[in-house]
């Protein structure tokens, strides 16, 4: 590159590995009459996006370019292209009342899919059309089964923890015994149930958004209305009706886990033996307890279901948007599992 | 004769067990654009894709640049690949950041030059493909034609000495796709860029190809010049050049 009379003389190849350098060189210029590429061998796009950054601050006139420089200038020159300005971003009041109405319209369109697929759901206890043959049983196992092992693993840790730390307080009062009332009606009555709906939340919850996003963006559900086929009936309503058979039983299981996991620390810890433990936490429990936390089950895996559903039916934009999907699905499940685990309390607090 | 800037020598590709290249020979020409076609699941994509690394061929050579790249580690495979640009069937925009984003992803990783420069190529590159509007929009807002045209301003954006399109003109409009094949033919001239193409669009092999390699059942069957493919008597290629005139 040579500079002489207000005259930039520019040589060789301008290409992206050239401009960093010939941008380092032309700092110390202020001023430029004319640019002169008659010894200029090649240019690039960036060597063009150069030229309009050096047209742009000093207006020079361009000379003695090559027919093939020329018409690389003409190609890739951005001076013609007019700018467009990102939209300006929405300030607090905008963000506030976009989200209150963003809220408005999520609780309605919620309702509306929670009124279909109960009505699908009521439906598709008579009659099966409209699913795939065998997919409740499938859904069964996928939601039920599979789901035994961490959820029995983690009932028993819960158990032993819930026990381990009420234990040693008993025991200073003489009250060892109490232990086994204390995690019966904690295990039965909330821990079982919500731990429970927790984990289903976190696993099968998840696994039905992400299933759902994908259908959707990958337009298998515009695909199953074309075929005159319900997507709800068809891809939610099994799901509903396997995860409605298998959480009580879940629950169950999980509860009697975690009562074990107290008799692990009353046998160990406080020298209670197995048949008192037993007897004092049956005693303690009543019909009622056992039939809140059912009915709470019941209740926490159509939740679970409707906002895994709404969620994946609500998705934008491809992989990420799945991603974004199944996040807000299990986070707004188990925010509403513990809601209305705690209406349900207040209800049958007596 | 022009020396070769790819050549492929018996590659062999495999799926499992089902053989998809079986023992393709050909050569691609500097600043030509090599048109490869063929019937579905003639393994036209693999090709690209072996000759990519994207799928790791079983046996064979594929030489770029004169460089061996079937056994060249990670690091010198990637100083191939700066040079190389590829447009895939499906655009594979990265749906996270928008258009201007995805165009700056490899100006920002690849080169040093500072922002004013690299906002003016994606301007140029965008309103190449006619973008322009939708520099601020995000994948997920653009439709089939215009991801594609993203996908191929992104392709283009580090100027490649070598541009792989996976049938680039499926999904657009006929005016669309006749002004891609102009920027097409502008590229090759000015940039003296060489051009794989795999596409099926016979008003666009007659406005761009040089060379045709037709494939089937994963073979080579004919490769040539446009005009030798024209009056080849290998009848899958007449067939392919006739059925196309109605």
């Amino acid at each position: 590159m040579e500079y002489k009379d207000k005259t930039l003389i520019l040589e060789g190849k301008i290409t992206r590995f050239t401009v960093p350098s010939l941008l380092a060189k032309i700092s110390r210029i202020d001023k430029i009459k004319s640019i002169d590429l008659r010894k200029v061998s090649a240019i690039d796009s960036a060597g063009v996006a150069f030229l309009d950054e050096l047209s742009l601050k000093f207006s020079p006139e361009i000379i003695n370019a090559s027919k093939e420089v020329e018409a690389a200038i003409k190609t890739f020159s951005s001076l013609r292209i007019s700018s467009i300005k990102p939209g300006k971003p929405p300030n607090f009041l905008e963000k506030l009342g976009g989200s209150f109405y963003d809220g408005k319209d999520s609780f309605v369109n919620g309702l509306f899919l929670a009124a279909d697929i109960a009505y699908w759901s009521f439906i598709g206890l008579f009659n099966k059309k409209g699913q795939r043959r065998g997919s409740t049983i499938a859904q069964s196992l996928l939601i039920g089964v599979d789901a035994l092992g961490i959820i029995g693993l983690l009932s028993l840790i819960i158990g032993l923890i819930l026990a381990l730390q009420s234990a040693a307080q008993l025991r200073q009062f003489g009250a060892s015994i109490f232990v086994a009332d204390l995690i019966a009606i904690s295990m039965v009555r909330e821990m079982g149930p919500m731990m429970t709906a927790i984990i289903v939340a976190g696993r099968s919850g998840s696994s039905i958004a992400a299933e759902i996003a994908t259908m959707k963006v990958t337009e298998e559900i515009d695909a199953l209305k074309m075929m005159a086929i319900n997507p709800i009936r068809y891809v939610v309503v099994p799901k509903l009706h396997a995860i409605t058979i298998c959480m009580p039983f879940l629950v169950v299981i999980s509860t009697i886990i975690g009562i074990v996991g107290g008799l692990i620390i009353a046998v160990t810890y406080l020298d209670l033996s197995v048949i008192s433990y037993f007897n004092e936490a049956i005693g303690v429990l009543s019909l009622k307890d056992v039939l809140v936390s059912l009915t709470k089950s019941i209740f926490f895996s159509w939740v679970i279901v409707i906002i895994a559903s709404y969620y994946g039916f609500k998705v934008q934009g491809g992989a990420e948007g799945v991603g974004k999907a199944t996040t807000a699905s299990v986070v707004a499940s188990i925010f509403a599992v513990i809601v209305l685990d705690a209406l349900f309390s207040l209800i049958f607090l007596v | 004769m022009k020396e070769e800037i790819i050549s492929v020598r018996n590659l062999v590709a495999k799926y499992g067990d089902k053989t998809i290249l079986d023992g393709i020979t050909a050569g691609f020409f500097p600043e030509e654009v090599t048109i490869i076609l063929g019937g579905s699941g003639c393994g036209k994509t693999t090709l690209l894709k072996s000759i990519l690394r994207l799928h790791q061929p079983t046996s064979g050579s594929v030489k770029i640049f004169g460089q061996e790249v079937t056994n060249m580690d990670e690091a010198e495979f990637d100083q191939i690949l700066k040079k190389v640009g590829m447009l895939f069937q499906n655009g594979a925009l990265l749906n996270s950041v928008s258009v201007f984003d995805n165009v700056l992803i490899p100006l920002e990783q690849h080169t040093n030059l500072p922002g004013e420069i690299t906002e003016k190529m994606i301007k140029v590159k965008l309103s190449l493909v006619n973008l322009q509007e939708a520099i601020f929009l995000l994948p997920s807002e653009l439709s089939g034609g215009m991801k594609k045209r993203a996908a191929l301003a992104r392709a283009i954006a580090l100027d490649p000495v070598i541009l792989f399109c996976d049938e680039p003109s499926a999904g657009l409009d006929p005016l669309s796709s006749a002004s891609l094949d102009e920027l097409i033919l502008k590229l090759k001239e000015q940039l003296k860029m060489t051009m794989v193409i795999v596409t099926h669009e016979l008003a666009s092999i007659h406005r761009i190809a040089d060379r045709i390699i037709f494939l089937d059942k994963g073979r080579v069957l004919f490769s040539g010049t446009l005009k030798e493919a024209k009056s080849s008597r290998v009848s899958e290629v007449k067939t392919f050049f006739e059925v196309g005139k109605f």
